[in-house]
């Protein structure tokens, strides 16, 4: 379980969060949304320690993770695992090395054990046999699945997905939303998943949390969004004629 | 000003954090040693040769008189070499290779989030990223000197064979003449601090680059001016100071 208390985040005399507090369970993929500019990307970061929030605290199973140094966060860190927007790959490894690069950082395994679980991740994500390719050779959707194939080679305690579905193909979308849900219910993880993708809110939405000019304006599942009465989110849900329309049936 | 040259002190002393695991940290070294030393001895063995002959063409003919004894020219160009030419020449051309390299792929790591990922991982990304650079340049760009003088010598004696100014004889009398191994330690420790110098300059300015591919340009750009300005104030601070 990870839990925000009052986060605000402040770059020069823009407020971007303004006293954010939420409860992310474990097993469920909670979800973060909202427009551009809302603060979404920049919460997720306050989270996992790439930016200090101005003010507030994170707990990380009751464990105060704000207030720790670089090197007292490296236990936490270990149990974390990340899927950037661009995936963030390390260009100069193959596939293969990309996963096995935590391994060979924090643990004391062999070079065959090694091996083994960066086996097992890849067929995780379906891309067996991939091992020897550069991420330069991958398509988007391929690039995607090993950022997860990594971000699962540490067996982490904690997911964080940063734009999941960004540049892929809706088929491809719902692949990566699929398997972010299957491996959350598989491995008991603490899933935080940023997005403004409707599909993905639909699909995957256990526990979903609105944020609007930096504030929690809404927060519920995907079952309660159809049947909200808040503008805003109304707004931004069914922004389309598509989306207006399903609303309408349902 | 200030609030860089801290921002820059803060930076190399994270690199030199201890390592979450030496065997990797070791094996980033020997892979940016290879980089760094063979991968420049093209160029720098290109250029000294060229350099060498030049010097000793010049030398031989603006010392052209019967009371100059010939072997002068073998002399004063084996010290500009040793002293001048070959340290802060290569040097100087390390930062446009290596420089500008190390620059654009820290930036470029920076901006695809790469970093963020390392930092995600609980690795300490200086550590990893810059330390074995650092590691590299001041080990290898040493060792590029002393093979830099080496063809820079060879170049003059080259020059002697074809151009006829001085004859090969008379030039190795003037290499072996007056030697003082001083100018050897001297040049090897201006090679030190600008394998420092370039390393850590573009390391820094690749570590602290935001925005897209233009900004990584610009953070190159930036990390071999600043390099090229820093080489040749060491230059003159470390001649000052040990000559």
């Amino acid at each position: 379980m990870i839990e925000i208390k009052d986060i605000y985040k402040t770059f020069g005399d823009n407020d971007v969060l303004k006293g954010i507090s939420a409860t992310f369970q474990t097993g469920k993929n909670n979800l973060i949304i909202g427009g551009s500019g809302s603060g979404k990307t920049t919460l997720l970061k306050c989270i996992v320690g790439l930016h200090e929030p101005t003010k507030g605290q994170v707990f990380f199973e009751e464990e105060n993770f704000t207030d720790m140094d670089f090197t007292q966060r490296v236990p936490i860190r270990t149990q974390i695992g990340m899927l950037f927007q661009n995936s963030a790959l390390f260009d100069s490894m193959t596939v293969e090395q990309n996963i096995m690069f935590p391994l060979n950082l924090f643990t004391k395994q062999s070079a065959a054990e090694k091996l083994d679980r960066a086996n097992f991740c890849l067929e995780r994500v379906n891309l067996k046999d991939k091992n020897k390719l550069f991420p330069s050779e991958l398509s988007g959707g391929m690039k995607k699945r090993v950022g997860i194939a990594r971000a699962i080679a540490m067996q982490p305690k904690y997911l964080f997905v940063d734009e999941p579905n960004s540049g892929l193909d809706p088929k491809t979308s719902i692949v990566i939303d699929d398997l972010i849900n299957d491996i959350t219910n598989e491995y008991q993880m603490t899933t935080v998943v940023v997005t403004h993708d409707m599909n993905s809110v639909m699909g995957i939405g256990d526990h979903i949390i609105f944020l609007h000019q930096g504030q929690k304006w809404w927060e519920g599942s995907n079952k309660d969004i159809a049947h909200t009465y808040n503008k805003e989110l109304n707004d931004f849900v069914f922004a389309s004629k598509f989306m207006q329309a399903a609303k309408e049936k349902l | 000003m200030f609030h860089s040259l801290g921002k820059y002190v803060l930076l190399l002393r994270l690199s030199f954090r201890r390592p979450e695991k030496f065997s990797v940290y070791w094996a980033e070294v020997m892979r940016e040693m290879v980089a760094t030393g063979i991968g420049s001895l093209g160029i720098i063995s290109i250029i000294s040769i060229f350099i060498g002959a030049a010097t000793t063409i010049q030398v031989a003919f603006q010392l052209s008189s019967p009371l100059v004894p010939l072997s002068i020219a073998g002399k004063i160009a084996r010290d500009s070499t040793i002293l001048e030419f070959s340290p802060t020449i290569s040097a100087l051309v390390l930062a446009g290779r290596v420089g500008s390299s190390i620059a654009s792929q820290i930036g470029t790591m920076r901006v695809t989030e790469q970093i963020d990922a390392l930092e995600i991982m609980g690795v300490n990304a200086p550590g990893y990223l810059i330390a074995p650079k650092i590691i590299a340049c001041i080990t290898m760009v040493p060792m590029l000197v002393i093979i830099s003088i080496a063809l820079g010598m060879t170049g003059g004696w080259i020059a002697c064979l074809f151009g006829g100014e001085v004859t090969p004889a008379d030039y190795i009398m003037g290499l072996r003449d007056g030697f003082m191994p001083l100018t050897i330690r001297v040049a090897l420790v201006k090679a030190f601090v600008f394998g420092f110098i370039i390393a850590s300059i573009c390391a820094y300015q690749g570590f602290y680059t935001s925005g897209g591919a233009l900004e990584v340009g610009q953070s190159a750009t930036r990390g071999v001016v600043y390099s090229c300005v820093m080489i040749l104030f060491a230059d003159l601070v470390v001649t000052r100071l040990m000559l």
